[in-house]
């Protein structure tokens, strides 16, 4: 348990700091570039704003309309039986077939349910350890006119599946 | 997609939302909407500000090529057929180190060229390859080191210790990737001949 706090609190620290020494070590100007690349920060987060807004009028509605409760109620008997927790079901769905929309549902579920509970751990690992699929597949397979995919979404939503139960049951055992 | 979901989402809510009678609370929730989304755009703004300008020193430097380096083992485990092709092989490896940097504005155009250059090796212009197959799962398997978004968005929702979730992240990727490498290396046995046809 000590060492699993441990290698989380470290990992972002070392990381900057790795990062730093070696900018210094190759003699960039490393606060310069700091900048330059902190400038194109602002430009990607507001230029996510517009979604954002969209993407929570569209999730607040399906919370304060009372249809999500509805969808969690008459799925909740196939979830229980994985023992899958039924409030992180519509982020499951998302997940893989929109970054932006994740992002929104998994702050939603953050604020509503606690971010530090085991409800708001399991979402951060869902949205940690998963990748917006669809979108992956779209990019690198357009770019090249690719017609015939083999089967490749199977297999990367499996891996998503993989992903959203093992951080289920990790979160678990860890919180 | 999302100009289909939105509009479902839409739709079904409020109509279900006027049928049941539950107007004040959608009403509420419109304008919290709006609220919530500039809250947690200026909440995020610090956070992916600094790791931006971080990665950008990374990027800066050749940190990625020394680290593909480390990668040769695995890549040779996942790309049999790239043994030989050294350029294709660089690429590869520089995307995969870029995802698990988080250099996201990095892996993708990184990930295209070695896409494009798969296709000049690839006999069957219209199906995908072996190779190209595994290295999209494996860009789609989400191998991060630090998962900054996530970490900005529980810092900004107040968290007592937004980083505490970095290393369940790290188990949960590796399982699914393990899944997802398996999975394709199946898939790729099974669909064989009929990539030849």
């Amino acid at each position: 348990m000590k060492i699993i706090n441990f290698l989380s609190s470290v990992a972002m620290p070392m990381v900057i700091l790795f990062i730093v020494i070696y900018g210094v070590k190759e003699k960039n100007k490393v606060f310069d570039t700091f900048l330059d690349g902190a400038k194109e920060g602002i430009k990607t987060t507001l230029s996510i704003l517009p979604t954002l807004i969209g993407l929570f009028l569209a999730i607040g509605a399906l919370r304060s309309s009372g249809i999500l409760e509805l969808i969690m109620k008459i799925s909740s008997p196939i979830l229980e039986i994985i023992n899958f927790p039924k409030e992180l079901m519509p982020l499951s769905i998302l997940r893989p077939i929109s970054g932006s929309g994740s992002i929104a549902i998994a702050t939603d579920i953050m604020k509503n349910y606690g971010v530090d509970s085991l409800i708001g751990n399991i979402a951060s690992t869902i949205m940690g350890s998963t990748e917006t699929t669809l979108y992956t597949i779209a990019v690198y397979t357009s770019c090249i006119k690719i017609k015939k995919t083999r089967y490749i979404l199977l297999a990367a939503l499996v891996a998503d599946i993989t992903g959203i139960i093992a951080s289920n049951i990790i979160c678990k055992i860890i919180y | 997609m999302l100009n289909i979901v939105w509009p479902i989402f839409i739709i079904i809510s409020f109509s279900y939302a006027i049928f049941s009678g539950n107007l004040e609370n959608l009403n509420n929730s419109i304008f919290e909407s709006t609220n919530s989304a500039i809250k947690l755009s200026i909440d995020l703004l610090g956070s992916m500000c600094l790791w931006s300008g971080i990665m950008q020193i990374a990027s800066k430097t050749t940190l990625i090529e020394n680290l593909t380096k480390l990668l040769n083992p695995l890549l040779n485990f996942l790309f049999p057929k790239l043994k030989e092709n050294k350029k294709i092989k660089k690429e590869v490896s520089m995307n995969i180190i870029a995802n698990i940097l988080g250099l996201g504005n990095a892996a993708t155009p990184l990930g295209l060229k070695a896409m494009k250059s798969m296709q000049e090796e690839n006999k069957n212009k219209e199906t995908l390859s072996d190779t190209m197959m595994m290295f999209i799962v494996v860009n789609t398997a989400s191998i991060q080191l630090i998962p900054t978004t996530v970490i900005a968005i529980r810092n900004s929702l107040g968290s007592q210790n937004p980083t505490s979730i970095i290393f369940p992240t790290w188990i949960s990727t590796i399982i699914a990737a393990v899944i997802g490498i398996t999975v394709t290396k199946i898939i790729i046995k099974l669909t064989r001949g009929e990539k030849n046809k």
